[in-house]
């Protein structure tokens, strides 16, 4: 397994009774998103009810791991010890189409130093935490290279 | 408009302790509150026990029963809490103490922030724990996870949609440690900063050099409001709220990034109900104090109270026009939580009641309307505009 993006010694996620099926399939290598059973509406965080009809009928419906970036930053500065080595990185906003636009954060793999194009494709890449307390899956993204 | 509480409120007090670097108050952060309360009515001439009302934001620790307690208040008619965190709610508990007034609900409210982060924790650092649940379990694995990165994933796409360059967040920032060095109250008072200390300061997050972002500050901050007939037997020249409005648009709280309308500071549903409210124009604004966490919000906080069109922000940021007392729209006139102080932007509606009076630092000349913007790219956030007698 390679190397995590990020150096160990962030807070793991856990997951809660609201996104605990978004956490399972990430660790199975699916990406999955709510959807309402009622009217098919998208949203991302998770919420109780759906936003747009409010129906309470809400699930998790899985999408291809593939989206586009919406926005991005390179952090420098480290708020956490376990960052103090870490040297610039690239957090993204990826925006997934075939999900009603919802936004998903993760990094982008590769060059932290890159330059990034707001609009570019990218594809997912799961990055799995087996030694976590609990074990844990992230959903990281590189660029799409067709 | 008939019916608002435009006029009907004002404020007519104002106090601050000594602004300190952040953990460095000698004093806790309770007493800081006391402090200011009590100087904001030393200012006024209104005898503390008074008080009938409290109003602030951002989950202050100070509780209203508390604080009534400790000055001895008559009565408590009127304990506020705006929700929402960081500075979207100073503006916002004025709104709701002015409201209070005008409604009959209590006579004389304080509004007021007091911070003590040595006794409390910091804003700036990430989380330090083991394991994260709920929305910020989708970030902080990630790395993002302090103000800076929530908020720097907005402007640099708000920069990206209008080909913004850096010397607009430069011009911001150049012009609040100006105005700082004639401010002696300022914590960056005698920290002049020029451009090229601009450009080779670090990265804390692009777009945000480290003179982009706010500092964290101990200290405290008050306001004392009545109604306009009542302001008018006490000691100083009243600063009249004609519009005072907080909230947000559609899903602005929408969890991790997902807010629909993103590059946002927040305020496109809110400036044009302000400015109804005050029956007044953009262009009519003498001066004007808009909250700096990081530059980037007040970029979007002027584009979106219709100070300058998005596509035009390369001409319109440049340092001379927000500088007092001879630019075009003075700003941050008191160095703001740039290079005064942070204290959750309170100081910035204290400095707008100094322009009405005449008493700032940099004093901008004749001043009628005077405006605050608080909080921007949070949610709810809040803007309000004070006026002069003359505005009444």
């Amino acid at each position: 397994m390679s190397k995590p993006y990020l150096n160990a010694g962030l807070a793991h996620p856990v997951a809660n009774e609201l996104d605990a099926p978004y956490w399972q399939g990430l660790s199975e290598e699916l990406l999955r998103i709510q959807q309402c059973v009622h009217c098919a509406g998208w949203q991302w965080g998770p919420e109780w009810v759906c936003h747009h009809c409010l129906s309470d009928e809400v699930t998790f419906v899985e999408v291809a791991p593939e989206g586009v970036i919406y926005s991005y930053e390179r952090v420098w500065h480290p708020v956490h010890p376990a960052l103090a080595d870490q040297g610039p990185y690239l957090v993204v906003l990826v925006s997934l189409p075939q999900a009603g636009n919802v936004r998903l954060v993760g990094n982008l793999l590769g060059d932290p130093m890159q330059e990034v194009r707001i609009g570019a494709r990218v594809k997912g890449v799961f990055e799995h935490h087996l030694d976590g307390q609990p074990a844990f899956s992230l959903l990281q993204w590189c660029i799409h290279s067709d | 408009m008939a019916g608002t509480m435009r006029g009907r409120v004002a404020i007519v007090g104002v106090g601050e302790t000594e602004y300190y670097k952040r953990g460095q108050a000698p004093d806790a952060e309770f007493k800081l509150a006391l402090q200011a309360i009590v100087k904001a009515c030393a200012d006024a001439g209104v005898d503390p026990k008074t008080i009938d009302g409290f109003a602030s934001y951002s989950n202050d620790r100070s509780d209203p029963s508390h604080l009534a307690a400790a000055l001895g208040c008559r009565e408590l008619r009127f304990a506020n809490m705006q929700w929402g965190g960081g500075g979207g709610g100073g503006s916002g508990a004025v709104a709701n103490a002015a409201a209070a007034i005008h409604a009959g609900l209590a006579e004389t409210v304080v509004v007021f922030r007091a911070l003590a982060q040595g006794q409390f924790g910091r804003f700036g650092q990430g989380p330090q724990r083991n394991t994260i649940s709920g929305d910020m379990a989708h970030t902080v694995p990630y790395g993002l996870m302090s103000p800076a990165q929530m908020f720097a994933m907005k402007v640099v796409r708000f920069m990206h949609d209008y080909g913004v360059e850096q010397s607009a967040l430069r011009a911001i920032s150049l012009a609040c440690y100006e105005h700082a060095q004639h401010n002696p109250r300022a914590v960056m008072h005698g920290r002049p900063l020029d451009e090229a200390t601009y450009e080779a300061s670090r990265w804390i997050v692009e777009p945000f050099h480290l003179f982009d972002c706010c500092m964290e500050n101990d200290g405290a901050a008050a306001m004392v409001l009545m109604s306009a007939e009542r302001a008018k037997d006490f000691a100083q020249q009243p600063a009249y709220v004609l519009a005072a409005v907080a909230g947000s648009h559609y899903r602005a709280g929408a969890s991790v990034h997902n807010t629909p309308d993103y590059a946002t500071s927040t305020f496109k549903t809110l400036a044009p109900r302000l400015y109804e409210m005050a029956g007044v124009e953009p262009g009519d604004i003498d001066v004007l104090q808009s909250y700096e966490n990081f530059t980037g919000g007040v970029l979007m906080s002027l584009v979106e109270h219709g100070f300058c069109e998005p596509e035009a922000c390369n001409d319109f940021f440049v340092k001379e026009r927000f500088l007092a007392p001879s630019g075009e729209l003075p700003l941050n006139t008191s160095g703001g939580n740039l290079a005064e102080c942070y204290m959750h932007g309170l100081g910035l509606n204290i400095e707008a009641v100094r322009q009405i009076r005449g008493a700032s630092t940099r004093q901008v000349t004749d001043v009628d309307l005077s405006m605050v913007i608080s909080g921007p790219m949070v949610t709810p956030v809040s803007s309000c505009i004070l006026g002069s007698e003359a505005t009444v």
